[in-house]
């Protein structure tokens, strides 16, 4: 069946139609990851938006439902260049085809991806439409398009209440060493699901606890502080402070999320609260920008955004540069910084902008890429063990 | 962290010949560091013997000495250009050791010059097999595990521990004959008991067998600072068993999960890490295919030909960013050339899909076994770039020029599906025509995969192509699917043969449907940022972004032109009119094979500049990853695309070149001349009507006729019977040959009317479109001349002679300038008579010309008005640049008027040898004798005041190193027993002890020379074998009776003798040239270093 993607400024790309069978409106992305599409489409950062994967074969190990970092894709639309026919791998659960089905995601495949990547760049991000109506008339959607926004979209993807990651006690729960592991293929294909393999060899965390607020979060976030030893309780974005501060975590954690931050009003008075106590926290993404909202910062929306695997990111502490996983279309301004609240401690090495800041007199540190990967490079995992360095009593922002 | 202000003068090592394994990347990686160092106003002292490469060009180093790659003449170049550090990781494994060896004795300290870039230390740990396995073991990285065991015992409960199955390789034997992988205990004693009495020491190593596993590459960069990225990875399509540079690889990987993939690199930035790499490495991998289980098979610490094919791939100058890490930049201080926008500190995202696929010799090699192994064969390879993995397969099997375009190209439909079955068992060049067989055969992708190991992805792809041939077959020819049979870029010929249409009817009904070629950028970045640089691959459908000027405008410029731009965004917009400088096409040569190797690249690079120079636009096309002329800012604009006629006309519709030139893109260029023509495209220089006259026999006989030059007599057949009937109207020996082929391939020299059936049966497996040629065979001095012709004068910058007599194809030849042994006469004979030829024939550019003196007489061979192998040689033995010279006449300027005299230049005060070199060693069951058709893969140079130290340093340059035991064996036909016993004499004087076979033994006896007979290898031992195998013999001097020996014995001992590292000499001239050159070095004297840019 014929597709099209109309975008608000009239191009129109005609594809085939894939996914589920309904027409969406939506802010249309890029993504220029190679791998990690399952990833990507789970990641609830991507609520509110259709993305659109520059890397034109997709669907080639099909979908291990393994790597899911949430429970369903968020995406309101995928955009592909080719789909592939069949999935390989030896976790292959599904085809991507089945999936989007199954999950209600339409989308178009056999566009210009590059074209609709490059009309992205130069006018940046812009809302569209992806339909199967070949009759459609843009004069009617172009008010539809422009008035497209993605709201309070927070509230969508959090969970709707809080639970707790168990910690890991003994490494052997981890699985095993990266490298080193046998995998019994008949036993996963009967559903017993081995740990994948893992980097971490200490269980630096044990002992500690950690407050996360979800706000979209990706579970690898959880994953990465709980397989270091840590327990970790999600709660739901909207929680009061106090709730959390009850709990007397050793540290919080403010997760990545979808949308516009400063639609995240009332969260952000919340975290003013938690900025106030003494506790240490570690914000990515979403959570970066409503501490930087919360301490008087503002934030501006990128033109066309950061989403993909490769950005270099420079960690002003030790200057060493880190190739980094991104997803994000706002950016908070350092323009007019406070130096006593809050100074730089990462740029995006391409076009300088912020990755992250360091809380001045305060155990608080933030960023706007991802440690957690899940896609895209694990180089920054690092900051994680930064983290527990902290909550267990260092001092990284003197 | 910023340069190092204490480097300022380096010497960077070169890579030495061409041979298998190590080619052309190295020129590529090579010129591109030293630009990139001269550019940080580095010196740069170039040690390289290779002529042919653009590299040792003067205009690339301060420096340039094409001398042999030896620790003692590396020593004495350090001791008188005093060089501050050394960089010796451009210049492949040959230029790695020889730096580790120059660190290692001490020398490197004691004259103060540091090791640039990765230290001594890492590349013990990266190279020392132990070592490198202790460092793996304590960072956790999995190597394949493996013990070497003395009894079948320990064999069996080490393999308890790791797991069957294992692989087995007995120590010391020839071969590793003995060896086998074991699935079981069984089968484990059995190989093992075996193994061990075969091995000398009784050791045999049993390893963890990976064969079948995914091999995967990744391409990783990291500065001094450890900052680290990997630049690409690379899946192999063939599993782990096959090496890498034989293997079809894509970029980037396909059946990798993120998982998988992100797993893969963050080992292998922990390897660089580990081992303290600054600069460029290679790691590769082995994956399970059902599991997360990997081992790490390999490091190379230094740029490779993966790192070449990565940097094509995607765009981002390994060599270039490794150079300037050298240097002490980090990643995050140099900039992308690509974007000029970004840092070189980034990940390049693709946002296409890679194929490489190895151009293999066994088109030259028709004895040898065709299977790929772990010993690399390919001599190299070719690059495409598609938006679909069918696609770039398909461009990339047309790019080959091996008679392939499709998946029906090898037949072997008369293959039962149970022969079939066996038959993909079987690991060769031909593997992906057999599976898409077996496809059409409908068996199952799992049985497939079972047999080959190859992943059903790329089965499925392959059934994808199948497929649509079955729809071309059977379906009518609609617009729809033909535009999808483009899509997955089924050229418009094998559309035309399967579906019963003529080519132009396809042609026809792609363009009244707007099916037409498109081009997208390689940007590195996946249209992230806007890019700079115009690199471009061809699809089909979308937007075209070539001739467009979107990215040489303002970003508010380009805006205005987006919003003017049709909305339909699918269709191809930016169409540009406005350009005012000429376009000039160059058509390079395609992949590196035997007989049109680097010289055509360096020649196509040349012209490039020149064109530039004159105010140009320059545009390649060329397919080869492994040459400058692909790097992306040689041309103004470079397009990665196979050059077919086809490919090649989809970009005239483009660009709409003002001219074309092909005669210095070697025959692959050549043979576009015609459809270049059509398409109304000039030809630049020589009239493509004079090329045909220089190949065409009966237009070619005329114009030597109205030279008044003679020619050996001959005639042209199309069948054995007219053949035979020609040969003996000539007279035996004739020579057999094909007109329009390089390298004399398929040429011989017959001496029986069997012998001329069975060549031309050879020849006629191939459907011939000309005649083929049978001429008188005539005994002479080969002279060799390159020379640029304006129209009214010629400019011949010297002449060339051969050592070796007529017979010995040209490029097998030892080659020297000046002609030493040839008189004026003679002389001014043969720059006459070049004179003529390039007037009678037109040319206005480059000629070669091929000649035969016998006595004062002179014939000609043969006459390609069209740049050649010796063209870089002589331009830097002479010091003139004759590609200059000949762009220049083409664009219009005169010889006079470039501020040269006509005619023969006046020789130069030394002389200068080039020396064939050969790889006969990586490709088994090949026979190395030589003969008409060309078999080196490379050359080198030897340059000296005197003739014998110049042939001392060219012998030397090609590894022939002697003596050690003092040792040699003599097995000649009788026509050279004359011959032989000069030689064997002047042998013994030097104190050479030579072995001979009975009849060789009884000639020299007989005449006074001392020889000890050995038994033939059918006799009781010992014999001949058996002295070579003991590993004490110098040199094999082997001539085979005339035509194609047909003994095994003679075939057994050469084969041997190269498979155990023994020099093997065919031709009676090579050892005469070879005795000299060892005579005169029993002096002793040091070799004198030139240094050419300064001659």
């Amino acid at each position: 069946m014929k597709a099209f993607l109309i975008l608000e400024d009239g191009t129109v790309f005609e594809g085939t139609h894939i996914g589920a069978d309904k027409e969406i409106i939506s802010e249309i992305v890029f993504n220029t990851s190679m791998a990690g599409y399952l990833e990507v489409l789970t990641d609830p950062s991507y609520a509110g938006q259709a993305v659109c994967m520059t890397y034109p074969l997709i669907g080639n190990y099909g979908i291990c439902k393994d790597d899911m970092e949430s429970r369903k894709p968020w995406p309101d639309g995928f955009i592909v260049r080719e789909l592939s026919r069949i999935p390989s791998n030896f976790r292959c659960d599904c085809t991507i085809q089945q999936f989007l089905e199954e999950n209600d995601v339409p989308g178009i495949a056999g566009i210009d991806t590059r074209a609709l990547t490059k009309i992205l760049r130069e006018k940046g991000t812009m809302n569209g439409m992806i339909t199967t109506n070949e009759n459609y008339n843009f004069e009617e959607i172009r008010p539809k398009l422009k008035a497209y926004t993605t709201g309070k979209v927070v509230e969508k993807v959090t969970c709707k209440e809080k639970y707790v990651v168990k910690p890991t006690t003994d490494l052997a729960q981890n699985g095993p060493l990266s490298g080193s592991a046998g995998f019994d293929r008949e036993a996963y294909a009967k559903g017993v699901r081995e740990p994948r393999p893992t980097l971490v060899k200490e269980l630096n965390g044990a002992g500690l606890r950690v407050a996360l607020m979800d706000f979209g979060a990706k579970d690898n976030i959880a994953h990465s502080l709980a397989e270091r030893g840590c327990e970790v309780t999600v709660f739901p974005a909207l929680t009061p402070a106090e709730e959390i501060i009850a709990m007397q975590p050793d540290g919080i954690m403010l997760s990545n999320g979808p949308g516009d931050p400063k639609e995240c009003a009332s969260i952000i008075e919340e975290v003013k609260k938690l900025y106030a106590t003494d506790i240490p926290i570690f914000a990515i993404c979403l959570g970066h920008q409503l501490m930087a909202l919360a301490t008087g910062c503002d934030t501006h929306k990128l033109k066309y955004g950061h989403r993909g695997g490769n950005h270099p990111v420079k960690d002003l502490m030790t200057g060493r540069v880190y190739i980094s996983s991104q997803n994000h279309g706002y950016v908070v301004d350092t323009d007019k910084l406070d130096p006593k609240v809050a100074v730089p401690a990462f740029i995006n090495v391409n076009d300088g902008t912020n990755e992250g800041l360091a809380y001045t007199g305060k155990n608080i540190f933030t960023v706007q890429y991802h440690p957690e990967a899940c896609p895209g490079p694990q180089d920054s995992r690092y900051l994680f063990d930064r983290f527990i360095n902290m909550m267990k009593g260092e001092n990284y922002n003197a | 962290m910023p340069k190092n202000p204490n480097v300022k003068r380096v010497m960077v090592i070169g890579s030495g010949p061409i041979v298998i394994g190590q080619a052309a990347e190295f020129d590529y990686a090579g010129t591109q560091a030293c630009r990139s160092l001269k550019e940080e106003g580095v010196e740069v002292i170039l040690v390289n013997s290779n002529p042919a490469t653009i590299m040792t060009d003067k205009n690339i180093a301060d420096k340039v000495y094409i001398e042999p790659l030896t620790v003692k003449m590396l020593e004495q170049i350090i001791e008188k250009e005093k060089p501050d550090s050394i960089l010796p990781t451009l210049g492949g494994q040959a230029g790695l050791n020889l730096g580790m060896e120059l660190e290692e004795s001490g020398f490197l300290a004691s004259h103060g010059v540091k090791l640039l870039g990765t230290t001594a230390a890492t590349i013990r740990n990266a190279e020392g097999r132990q070592e490198f396995k202790d460092l793996m073991e304590r960072i956790g990285e999995p190597c394949a595990a493996s013990k070497v065991v003395e009894n079948v015992q320990d064999g069996i409960e080490f393999t308890n521990t790791i797991g069957y199955p294992v692989v087995l390789r007995p120590a010391y034997t020839l071969g590793g004959s003995g060896g086998g992988i074991a699935h079981n205990q069984a089968e484990l004693e059995e190989i093992l008991e075996n193994g061990l009495r075969l091995s000398r020491v009784g050791q045999v190593l049993v390893e963890r067998c990976i064969a079948g596993w995914k091999e995967i590459e990744y391409e990783v960069m990291r500065d001094s600072a450890g900052n680290c990225i990997t630049v690409c990875n690379m899946e192999n399509i063939d599993p782990v068993g096959v090496h890498t540079g034989d293997s079809i690889v894509v970029a980037p990987s396909q059946t990798l999960s993120d998982k998988e993939y992100q797993m893969l690199r963050t080992s292998a930035l922990n390897i660089i890490n580990e081992l303290q790499i600054t600069g460029g490495c290679n790691v590769q991998f082995a994956l399970h295919p059902t599991s997360f289980e990997y081992c790490v098979i390999e490091v190379n610490p230094r740029v490779s030909r993966s790192s070449a094919l990565a940097s094509k791939a995607t765009g981002y100058p390994i060599a270039k960013v490794a150079a300037k890490i050298a240097l002490g930049y980090t990643l995050d201080e140099i900039k992308n050339a690509i974007t000029k926008k970004t840092y070189a500190s980034f990940e390049p995202a693709l946002d296409y899909c890679v194929v490489k696929i190895p151009r293999l010799p066994f088109d030259k090699f028709i004895t040898a076994k065709r299977t790929l192994t772990t010993q690399m064969k390919a001599t190299g390879e070719v690059m495409s770039i598609c938006d679909n993995f069918e696609g770039a397969l398909m461009k990339a099997i047309r790019s080959l020029e091996q008679h392939v375009d499709c998946l029906l190209s090898y037949d072997f439909s008369a293959l039962s599906g149970e022969e079939l079955l066996e038959r993909l068992k079987v690991v060769d060049d031909q593997r992906i025509w057999v599976i898409a067989e077996a496809i059409r055969k409908g068996i199952s992708y799992e049985k497939i995969h079972e047999i080959t190991m190859i992943d059903v992805w790329f089965i499925d792809k392959l059934a994808i192509l199948v497929e649509m041939e079955q729809a071309l077959k059977t379906q009518e020819l609609t617009p729809e699917l033909l535009k999808e049979a483009k899509r997955i870029e089924f050229p418009d010929n094998v559309i035309a043969r399967l579906t019963g249409k003529t080519e132009a009817e396809i042609k026809k009904l792609r363009y009244d449907n707007g099916i037409k070629a498109v081009y997208k950028m390689v940007d590195t970045c996946a249209a992230e940022f806007s890019a700079s640089t115009p690199y471009y691959y061809s699809v089909y459908g979308g937007e075209c972004e070539s001739a467009g000027r979107i990215f040489m405008l303002s970003e508010d410029d380009s805006q205005e032109i987006l919003s003017s731009a049709p909305k339909d965004a699918n269709a191809a917009f930016f169409q540009d009119n406005s350009e005012k400088r000429k376009k000039v096409l160059v058509l390079g040569s395609g992949p590196i094979r035997i007989g049109q190797g680097i010289e055509f690249d360096y020649c196509s690079v040349h012209a490039t500049w020149a064109f530039s120079k004159a105010g140009y636009e320059t545009i390649i096309i060329n397919n080869n990853p492994e040459t400058v002329s692909t790097d992306f800012d040689i041309a103004d604009k470079l397009y990665f695309e196979p050059l077919t006629p086809e490919d090649v006309e989809s970009i005239v519709n483009i660009e709409h070149p003002d001219g074309a030139v092909v005669q210095f893109g070697g025959q692959t260029a050549i043979k576009l001349t015609e459809s270049l023509m059509k398409m109304g495209v000039p030809i630049l220089g020589t009239k493509a009507e004079d090329v045909d006259a220089a190949e065409d026999r009966e237009l070619f006989d005329k114009i030597l006729e109205q030279t008044q030059i003679p020619r050996a007599a001959g005639g042209t057949v199309y069948t054995a019977e007219e053949a035979k009937a020609v040969a003996n109207r000539l007279g035996y020996p004739v020579l057999v040959r094909p007109s329009y082929v390089l390298g004399g391939q398929g040429m011989q020299i017959a001496i029986s009317d069997q012998e001329i059936e069975e060549f031309m049966e050879i020849i006629n497996r191939i459907a011939q479109d000309h005649p083929i040629l049978v001429d008188k065979y005539l005994q002479g001095k080969e002279i060799e001349v390159d020379a640029v012709c304006d129209g009214t004068d010629i400019l011949i910058p010297g002449i060339m002679e051969h050592i070796e007599r007529t017979g010995v194809h040209s490029g097998d030849s030892i080659s020297v300038y000046p002609a030493h042994t040839i008189g004026k006469i003679v002389k001014d004979k043969i720059a006459e008579y070049t004179r003529r030829l390039a007037m009678a024939l037109h040319v206005k550019g480059l000629i070669n010309i091929q000649f035969i003196a016998i006595g004062e007489d002179v014939y000609v061979i043969e006459v390609n008005p069209r740049s050649s192998r010796t063209v870089p040689y002589i331009s830097k033995v002479t010091g003139i640049p004759i590609v200059d010279l000949a762009t220049e006449v083409i664009i219009g300027k005169t010889i006079r008027e470039l501020g040269y005299k006509p005619g023969l230049q006046p020789e130069a005060e030394y002389y200068a040898i080039k020396m064939p070199v050969f790889s006969f060693e990586k490709i088994r069951g090949a026979e190395i004798s030589l003969g008409p058709e060309m078999k080196s893969t490379g050359e080198c140079l030897g340059i000296a005041k005197t003739f014998h130290e110049a042939l001392y340093k060219a012998f030397l340059g090609a590894g022939v190193n002697l003596p050690k035991y003092k040792n040699l064996i003599m097995t000649v036909k009788d026509a050279d027993k004359g011959e032989a016993i000069e030689i064997g004499r002047r042998f013994e004087k030097l104190g050479y002890t030579i072995y001979a076979t009975r009849s060789t033994a009884a000639a020299l006896n007989e005449a006074g020379v001392k020889a000890r007979k050995v038994n033939k290898i059918s006799q009781e031992s010992p014999t001949v074998m058996d002295l070579i195998l003991g590993h004490k013999i110098d040199l094999v001097i082997d001539t085979p009776t005339q035509g194609r020996d047909k003994t095994r014995d003679g075939f057994l001992i050469r084969r041997t003798a190269i498979e155990t590292g023994v020099n093997v000499i065919t031709a009676m001239d090579t050892a005469r040239a070879l005795v000299s050159s060892l005579e005169s070095k029993e002096s002793d004297e040091l070799l004198t270093p030139i240094d050419i840019a300064h001659m």
